[in-house]
C-alpha cells in the first residue's frame, strides 16, 4: 500500500489548505483550454485574463477583496466544459464564484440553463448566443461588447462607408464564406435580411469543418467577382482562405475577417498572401495602453506572467483576455458598491454586469481608453457596445484603419427579441419585467 | 464464503434457467438498485449527478446498444453517434411538434426513428462483412449529422442549428433538477438493460450469437441471416437513439449535430472493447473506465501545488497515462474488464479452494 501514501498526503494537504485560505476572496472559475486545436486562442485569452487578475491583486484587489481563480481544461470540448463548470461552480476554499467565461459557443450553450439555475453569470465576450442579448429572457447570459448580429451589421456598415454610403450598396456583390458549424451559420439569416434591406447581392458559401480545403469555394468566388468577401472563419480555415484567395487572384484587401478571423495566428501563417487583409476587432493589439504597461510592470517583469511565450503579450487574443478581465472586475466592483465590500455571490455580480457604464472618463481611470469601447449595459441589453474597429495586416502586425464603426442595433433588436421570445416559449420562461429591476 | 452455494437447489427447470440463479447475485443486484435509486439521490451533489453519474449511465446505454450489434451479432459499426444524433433530433421534433406528447413516448419514438435509419444503413450487411461493413456505417456517420446541419427544419430553424431540451416532465413530475435528471436516466437505463438481458437470452439473442460465431453454419441450421442481422441493427439503433435523447436532454440540455461526431462513435466503440464484447456488464465497466478515469486523474492532478508543472503539459501527461492504462489493461485481459470480473467471480465461488 506504499503507493497510496502520497495520495493520502495530497488529500490531507488539500484539506489543510482549505482552512488556511479563509480570507475574503472572490473566485473566478476558468474553463480554459491549453491543448487541442484551439489552444492558440485559449492560452492567449486565459493568459491575458489571469494576468489582469494578478495585476488587480498586486494593486490591492477590488476594495481589498483579493481575486482568486483555478483552471480546468476543456480542450474546447462541450462535455469537458460542462464537467469543469460543475466542478468549479461551488467556488474555491470558501471564495464564491463570480462568473464563468468559457470562451466557447458550444460550452456556453450547454451551460446556459445551468447558469440560470445556479444564478451564476455566463460571460460570452464577443460571441455566444445572439438572442441572449435580451436580458429579459436570459438574465444570466452576457454576450458582452459584440454579439454575432452586431458583428455582421458593423461589417456591412463599414462596406457602406467604403463604397460611399449605404445607398451605394445597391447592386454590390458580397460573398460570405462561413465555417460549417453552428457558429458559422449563426449570422446567415441576418445577413439575408440586411441584403434585402440594402439591396446588395449576397452569396453564402459554406466551408466544411475544419476548412483546410477551399479550392472550389474560391473558384466560385472568382466566377461571382464580388466586391467584398466576408470571412467567417475559425482556426485553420482563415490562413487557408487567404492563401487560396491569392491563388485564384482575389485581392486580400477585399476580404474582411470577422471577430474570430482577426488574430495574428489567423493572418501570419498565410505569409505574404495575408498582406492587406482586413478584419474587425473590438480592441486593438499592442502594449501601449496604461493597463498593459501596468500588467507588464506588476506581473510580467517579476516573472509571474501566465504566457509560456512572453512575446505574445499584446496580441489580439491576449488583449481580449485583458478586456474580459477588466469587464469582469468592473462588474464585481460595481456590485460591491451596492452590496458591500465583501466576496459576492453570482447573483450579486450579475447586478454588477447589468449596471456596467464605461464612459471615456472611467476608461481613462482604468488605463484602457481605446482598448475597450464605451459600454452601457442594462437589464434588457446584455451586449452594451456593438462597435468594432477595422484593422489591416501589414505582413507583420495589425494596423488600425478605422475609428469605431457602430452596428445598426435598432434594426437588429426586433430580430433578437423575436428569437428570444421563441426560446422563452419553447422553454416556458416568463420574461422579466425590466421596469421593476433596480 | 459469501458465495456459498450449498443448499441452493433447483427443483424446477425454470429455477435453473433464471437470470440470476444464485441467491447472492439476486441480493447484490437488489442492493445495488436500492442504493442507486434510493441512497445516491440523498447523498450525491450536483457535480456527481451532472458530471459523473449521468454521462456514465448514458454512455453505458450507448455501449449497450453497440454491444448488441457488435458484441452479440458480430456486425461492426462506426455509426453509433449518428444514430444517437438521429434519436435526439427526432425526439426533439416529436416533442416540439406534437402538443402534449409525454416525454418518454418522444424518447421511444426517437429511438424508433434511429432504429429505422439503422436498418437502412445495415442493409449492406446482408452482402458484406467485417471491415467492409464499417464503410456503410461510416456513411451514416457522415450523412446523418450533415443532413441535420443542412436542413434547418430539424433544429426548428435555430440560427446556430442547436436544439435545447424541452421541459423534462414525466407523469406530472418535474425532473429538470440534477437529481431528477439522474433518476430519469437511471430509470430508462435500468429498464432497457433488463430488456437487453432478456433479448440476448431469447431465441433472437442466441441466433445473433450463432451468426456472430459463423454465419454460414448459422444459415445451415436454419437461422434467417437477414432477419437476425437487421433486427440487430434495429435494436442497436433503438438503444443508441434513446441514449442520444438522454445525452441531449438529460445530460447536456442542448446539443448540436457536431456533438455526435466520429470521435463519439469511437468512444462508444472503445467502451465496448475495453468493457468486453458480448457482455452487458462490460458496457457499464467500460463506460465507468472511459468516463471516470480521466476525471479521477484530473482531480488528482488538481491537488498538485499550482505552478509546479505547466498546465498544458499536465493535460498531455494525463492523456498519456490514460492511454498507457488502456494498453496495459488490454494486454492483461484482451477480453475486457467484464472478463476480469468473471474470473474474479469464478474464484470467489470456489474460495477457499483453488480449483
Amino acid at each position: 500500500m506504499s503507493f497510496l501514501k502520497p495520495i493520502a498526503l495530497a488529500l490531507s494537504l488539500g484539506t489543510f489548505s482549505l482552512a488556511s485560505h479563509a480570507a475574503a476572496e472572490q473566485y473566478f472559475p476558468l474553463q480554459s483550454y491549453r491543448i487541442g486545436p484551439y489552444a492558440a486562442g485559449g492560452t492567449g485569452f486565459f493568459g491575458g485574463f489571469i494576468d489582469y487578475l494578478q495585476h488587480v491583486n498586486a494593486n490591492g484587489g477590488v476594495n481589498g477583496v483579493k481575486l482568486t481563480w483555478s483552471e480546468c481544461e476543456t480542450e474546447y470540448v462541450v462535455e469537458k466544459g460542462v464537467e469543469c463548470y460543475e466542478r468549479l461552480k461551488q467556488g474555491l476554499n470558501g471564495a464564491p464564484a463570480a462568473a464563468t467565461n468559457p470562451l466557447s459557443v458550444g460550452i456556453a450553450y450547454a451551460t446556459l440553463d445551468r447558469s440560470h439555475a445556479d444564478k451564476l453569470p455566463l460571460i460570452t465576450i464577443n460571441h455566444g448566443r445572439t438572442d441572449s442579448t435580451d436580458g429579459r429572457v436570459f438574465p444570466y447570459a452576457f454576450p458582452l461588447q459584440l454579439n454575432p448580429y452586431s458583428e455582421v451589421s458593423a461589417i456591412v456598415n463599414y462596406i457602406a462607408q467604403q463604397v460611399g454610403g449605404a445607398d451605394n450598396l445597391k447592386g454590390k456583390k458580397i460573398v460570405t464564406l462561413y465555417h460549417g458549424s453552428p457558429y458559422g451559420k449563426e449570422t446567415n439569416e441576418v445577413l439575408e435580411k440586411l441584403a434585402a434591406k440594402y439591396g446588395f447581392e449576397l452569396t453564402l458559401l459554406e466551408v466544411p469543418h475544419p476548412g483546410n480545403e477551399q479550392q472550389s469555394q474560391w473558384i466560385n468566388i472568382r466566377r461571382i467577382k464580388p466586391d467584398y468577401v466576408i470571412l467567417r472563419g475559425w482556426g485553420v480555415m482563415n490562413p487557408v482562405a487567404l492563401k487560396t484567395a491569392q491563388k485564384v487572384g482575389f485581392p486580400a484587401d477585399r476580404i474582411i475577417g470577422n471577430i474570430w478571423s482577426n488574430a495574428e495566428d489567423d493572418a501570419s501563417p498565410a505569409g505574404a498572401a495575408a498582406k492587406g487583409y482586413i478584419s474587425i476587432t473590438t480592441h486593438p493589439s499592442g502594449t501601449d495602453f496604461p493597463v498593459l504597461q501596468g500588467i507588464k510592470k506588476d506581473v510580467i517583469d517579476p516573472g509571474k506572467g501566465n504566457l509560456a511565450d512572453p512575446k505574445r503579450l499584446g496580441t489580439v487574443y491576449y488583449n481580449l483576455g485583458v478586456v474580459n478581465g477588466i469587464l469582469n472586475v468592473e462588474a464585481v466592483r460595481l456590485a460591491q458598491e451596492k452590496f458591500g465590500q465583501r466576496p459576492l455571490t453570482g447573483e450579486e455580480v450579475r447586478w454588477g454586469f447589468e449596471n456596467i457604464r464605461l464612459d471615456d472618463k472611467r476608461l481613462q481611470e482604468l488605463g484602457a481608453l481605446g482598448l475597450v469601447q464605451p459600454l452601457q449595459l442594462s437589464c434588457a441589453d446584455h451586449e452594451g457596445g456593438g462597435a468594432v474597429r477595422f484593422q489591416q495586416w501589414d505582413g507583420q502586425a495589425w494596423k488600425l484603419i478605422s475609428d469605431w464603426v457602430q452596428a445598426d442595433r435598432a434594426l437588429l433588436r426586433p430580430i433578437i427579441e423575436a428569437s428570444a421570445l421563441q426560446y422563452a416559449k419553447e422553454k416556458g420562461i416568463t420574461p422579466r419585467d425590466c421596469s421593476k429591476e433596480s | 464464503m459469501f458465495y456459498t452455494e450449498a443448499g441452493q437447489f433447483s427443483t424446477r427447470y425454470a429455477a435453473d434457467r433464471r437470470v440470476f440463479r444464485l441467491r447472492q447475485d439476486r441480493f447484490a443486484l437488489a442492493l445495488l438498485l436500492v442504493f442507486a435509486a434510493g441512497v445516491v439521490p440523498l447523498i450525491g451533489n450536483d457535480y456527481w449527478f451532472n458530471a459523473i453519474l449521468i454521462p456514465f449511465l448514458v454512455l453505458s446505454l450507448a455501449g449497450l446498444g453497440l454491444n448488441l450489434l457488435t458484441g452479440y451479432a458480430g456486425q461492426l459499426s462506426l455509426g453509433s453517434a449518428a444514430f444517437m444524433a438521429a434519436g435526439a433530433f427526432a425526439a426533439y421534433n416529436f416533442q416540439l411538434r406534437i402538443e402534449g406528447l409525454p416525454l418518454l413516448i418522444s424518447f421511444g419514438l426517437g429511438g424508433l426513428v434511429a432504429a429505422l435509419l439503422s436498418v437502412v444503413f445495415g442493409l449492406p450487411s446482408l452482402r458484406i462483412k467485417g471491415f467492409y461493413l464499417i464503410v456503410s456505417t461510416l456513411a451514416a456517420q457522415f450523412l446523418i449529422p450533415w443532413v441535420l446541419v443542412k436542413y434547418g427544419w430539424f433544429s426548428n430553424h435555430n440560427a446556430s442549428g442547436v436544439i435545447s431540451a424541452p421541459p423534462l416532465q414525466v407523469i406530472g413530475a418535474d425532473l429538470s433538477t440534477p437529481v431528477g435528471r439522474y433518476l430519469l436516466t437511471l430509470g430508462v437505463v435500468v429498464a432497457l438493460t433488463w430488456l437487453a438481458k432478456n433479448i440476448v437470452r431469447s431465441e433472437l439473442g442466441r441466433n445473433w450469437m450463432a451468426v456472430r460465431d459463423m454465419d454460414t453454419a448459422a444459415a445451415v441450421i436454419g437461422i434467417s441471416l437477414p432477419k437476425a442481422k437487421l433486427l440487430a441493427f434495429a435494436l442497436s439503433g433503438f438503444y443508441l437513439g434513446i441514449a442520444g435523447s438522454l445525452w441531449a436532454f438529460a445530460y447536456l440540455g442542448t446539443v448540436e449535430p457536431h456533438g455526435f461526431d466520429l470521435s463519439r462513435s469511437f468512444q462508444v466503440l472503445f467502451i465496448i472493447i475495453i468493457g468486453g464484447l458480448g457482455s452487458l456488464l462490460g458496457n457499464f465497466l467500460g463506460a465507468a473506465f472511459i468516463v471516470l478515469f480521466p476525471l479521477f486523474l484530473s482531480n488528482l492532478v488538481g491537488l498538485l501545488p499550482p505552478g509546479l508543472i505547466d498546465a498544458g503539459q499536465l493535460e498531455n501527461v494525463q492523456k498519456m497515462i490514460f492511454g498507457a492504462l488502456i494498453i496495459a489493461f488490454l494486454i492483461r485481459e484482451p477480453e475486457g474488464l467484464a472478463r476480469i470480473w468473471q474470473k474474479f467471480r469464478a474464484r470467489a465461488r470456489r474460495w477457499p479452494l483453488r480449483y
